[in-house]
């Protein structure tokens, strides 16, 4: 079943992300996609998250498509401009891959080589727009292509943005671009879930809804400081603090929380937020684990 | 105003490892009002690098060592000082240093780094508001400029890495989105914000810049 046909059929679909290997060996990455393989809906690969120079995503997209997995390939508008966008687009057409989300993409400041040149040539939303305009046979420019390519778009969604209102302006434009499903950023407790749930009930898209398991208190700390705009729970980060095995509980409320996060889909009807998306930061090689746990 | 620092003095030393006598330049607009080549800095400059046993062969604040004509008449002036110097060192922005380069046949070297162009908000407070990219559109914004103030420049929305208001690149400054936001709202004019804008025209602001006969 295709990642599309997956939001056509089933009431809780699942995605989860394995980034390529920084380097040249995928063994060990595709080891656990071939875990995966039947269990999940998607894999999204990302491309040099948080500005961290890995292998390129269209490369083990493919690899993924290759194995039977349906690979949703990562684009961020940081590090090409419209140009090699666009000629990467082409190319994933070209080598099978299906699904691509489209990003803006962490700063490189933030990443590994912050002396990089940022490139944000075009924005996340322009870019949707970019892969609609190819689907109909023409470049940027407005110049006729030789085959089309076809996909489904995706974006992303930070449901913790504030103010909310202009988060939304944004998220309308990029459905309004041609964005058909979005993943966010995650989520650690039910009570922001459903004041989420309430806040787009009404848009006709779909959200996955953004799972991370959390490794260590350590990362908690981290996520806090750097990343997250609404902070994890105390006794979340209480109850990793007292185990013996981090990893281990960290799956294990993860596993928890996926098991409530697909109680209240299950319990609302008509509402947009159709799945999780699991971003297993670190600890990729625990995600069949993960699933089991989560009785997915 | 274009906005500079002064080089660390290690760094210039190690530059000029070599050189023994030294002329400076100063700038008497940008650079003086940033203070790292008025009066004052040339002179502390002169000090610091006889300290370091130079030779100072002497110096000279030009009103504006951008305007080139200017530059070589001041730099004529002092062409029997400069005859006998290794070096040049400018306490100036790129632009005046080049000035000063193109003006004379000794070594020439950067005594500061050009940082952006700036507006002044009070004594020693600058702010990068624009970048001169050749095709403003600021209307669209409530006036607020997010191809300078923006650091990943996006016209359609804030990205995603925002915390409590604070900028993912820097946590001191504010997301431009939101004060665009809060502008356009108070002007009840939000609903501009949910046009999708087109992409950039970087050909518009194709560097360098050259204008001949005025524009």
């Amino acid at each position: 079943m295709g990642f599309k046909e997956a939001f056509d059929k089933k009431n809780f679909v699942v995605t989860v992300e394995v980034p390529p290997p920084k380097g040249t060996n995928v063994i060990p990455n595709l080891d656990i996609a071939k875990r995966l393989l039947g269990r999940v809906d998607g894999i999204n690969v990302t491309d040099n998250q948080r500005g961290i120079m890995r292998m390129c995503p269209l490369a083990f997209s493919h690899l993924l498509k290759e194995m039977g997995h349906n690979p949703i390939m990562q684009i961020c508008a940081r590090d090409r401009n419209r140009l090699a966008l666009q000629s990467d687009i082409l190319g994933a057409s070209a080598l099978g891959i299906e699904n691509i989300c489209i990003m803006t993409g962490d700063h490189p400041k933030l990443g590994d080589h912050p002396d990089a040149k940022p490139v944000f040539d075009i924005d996340s939303i322009q870019l949707i727009k970019v892969v609609k305009e190819l689907e109909n046979g023409f470049s940027m420019a407005g110049k006729k292509i030789d085959g089309a390519p076809k996909f489904l778009v995706g974006g992303v969604v930070n449901p913790f943005f504030e103010p909310f209102e202009l988060e939304l302006i944004k998220l309308e434009k990029k459905i309004g671009a041609g964005a058909e499903f979005f993943q966010t950023q995650p989520f650690f407790e039910r009570e922001s879930l459903e004041r989420f749930f309430e806040k787009v009930s009404n848009i006709d898209t779909k959200f996955l809804i953004g799972v991370s398991p959390l490794k260590s208190v350590k990362m908690i700390s981290f996520l806090n400081e750097k990343v997250l705009a609404r902070k994890i729970p105390e006794n979340i980060a209480k109850r990793i603090e007292a185990s013996d095995n981090q990893i281990e509980e960290g799956v294990r409320l993860s596993a928890e929380f996926i098991r409530e996060i697909k109680g209240i889909i299950n319990g609302s009807a008509g509402s947009p937020c159709r799945g999780i998306h699991i971003m297993p930061i670190g600890i990729e090689s625990h995600l069949p684990h993960l699933l089991k746990e989560a009785g997915l | 105003m274009i906005i500079t620092k002064q080089k660390n003095f290690d760094d210039l030393l190690k530059m000029m490892d070599g050189q023994s006598s030294v002329f400076i330049v100063g700038c008497g607009e940008c650079a003086t009002t940033c203070r790292t080549g008025g009066e004052k800095e040339v002179a502390e400059m002169s000090l610091k690098l006889t300290e370091k046993g130079k030779t100072i062969t002497g110096s000279v604040v030009i009103n504006a060592p951008c305007l080139e004509l200017d530059t070589r008449r001041v730099l004529r002036q002092n062409k029997d000082a400069i005859e006998k110097t290794e070096g040049i060192l400018v306490l100036a922005c790129g632009a005046g240093i080049q000035s000063v380069a193109e003006a004379v046949s000794c070594k020439v070297y950067p005594g500061c780094d050009s940082l952006f162009l700036g507006n002044v908000f009070r004594h020693q407070h600058f702010y990068e508001k624009c970048s001169t990219c050749g095709d403003c559109v600021v209307e669209n914004y409530g006036g607020i400029c997010p191809v300078t103030r923006c650091p990943k420049s996006l016209l359609n929305g804030p990205c995603g890495g925002s915390i409590q208001g604070k900028c993912e690149v820097d946590s001191e400054k504010e997301c431009i989105w939101i004060m665009i936001y809060d502008k356009m709202k108070k002007s009840n004019t939000l609903n501009k914000l949910k046009k999708v804008f087109p992409v950039k025209r970087h050909g518009a602001g194709t560097s360098p810049g050259v204008v001949i006969n005025g524009v």
